[in-house]
């Protein structure tokens, strides 16, 4: 394995400090170990392969430009996620006409979160697909999602933030991340319900 | 005895429940109400698969072009720093 795995993380203090005076080798570390995260945050925020990319390289030049402007007060992959999450909504901005949800769009609070489908699923549904069957599943799922949903459901349950780092790098509050993530993760399971339930179940399967 | 937590209200609290971050007292209703309430039961069951399985996933590999030019695109913009800090009076 490289040395670029999180094994490697504690001693990520040192490598910043040598990043901030400008050691080459140091801040290169610091992209590979992350590179492969902020892609695929990328991508699944702009759900497009250009953007995704103009993303990550964007990312890195700009921690690399303010790299003198982080004290370490946050984690720094959470640093670059705020980067990387900003620049994507700007992607997505840009692209607004073809999509139709505006990012700052106001939220209710549950109304709507009416459940359709209540079905019993098998105990462990993904093993019925094959990798690549499960994969496209779950990104078609997350990819139907509104934007405002999906970069909370991504922060938080794919890339693993916290609440309260959720809430920083989108600039809302805990509450808006907590309700959009109700919101993203009942959507994703009625969307899911529909491959992964449990065959017998459906009455009207054999009829 | 309080009352029963209405679906809503369970709804409501799904999120906190999932993530350990209600306290005790909440987290007793709404195991009451989980108890009672077939519908939010398979609720709370396939909405923990849902997390479950999206965690699981297959990080992807970051194609290798991708990261080729990533790499060169960082090494000049390093370069072009150390020029400018390199030149006096810049």
């Amino acid at each position: 394995m490289p040395a670029t795995t999180e094994a490697g993380v504690f001693d990520e203090s040192g490598l910043l400090a040598k990043a901030r005076e400008g050691d080459v080798g140091a801040f290169t570390e610091l992209v590979n170990r992350y590179s492969r995260k902020i892609y695929r945050l990328a991508k699944h925020i702009t759900q497009n392969d250009t953007d995704a990319e103009d993303v990550l390289q964007e990312t890195f030049m700009k921690a690399f430009e303010h790299l003198g402007d982080f004290h370490g007060q946050s984690k720094f992959y959470t640093w670059i996620v705020r980067i990387a999450v900003n620049e994507s909504l700007m992607k997505l901005r840009k692209r607004k006409s073809d999509r139709t949800v505006p990012l700052d769009e106001p939220l209710d609070t549950g109304e709507d979160t009416v459940l359709r489908e209540i079905a019993v699923w098998d105990e462990n549904p993904e093993q019925q697909y094959s990798r690549e069957e499960l994969a496209k599943i779950l990104d078609e799922a997350v990819e139907s999602l509104k934007p405002t949903f999906r970069t909370v459901f991504v922060l938080r349950d794919i890339e693993e933030l916290s609440t309260e780092e959720t809430a920083q790098a989108l600039g809302i509050s805990v509450p808006a991340v907590k309700s959009r993530l109700l919101r993203a993760r009942l959507q994703l399971r009625e969307k899911l319900t529909r491959f992964f339930r449990r065959k017998g179940d459906d009455v009207f399967a054999y009829l | 005895m309080t009352s029963l937590l209405t679906c809503k209200e369970f709804l409501q609290e799904l999120t906190d429940y999932l993530d350990a971050t209600v306290d005790a007292e909440l987290r007793l209703k709404l195991e009451r109400h989980i108890n009672e309430c077939p519908n939010c039961f398979v609720i709370l069951d396939t909405t923990q698969k849902t997390i479950k399985v999206y965690k699981g996933m297959q990080e992807k590999e970051i194609p290798a072009e991708v990261q080729a030019r990533l790499m060169k695109a960082v090494e000049r913009k390093m370069a072009a720093t150390r020029t400018a800090a390199g030149k006096p009076g810049v």
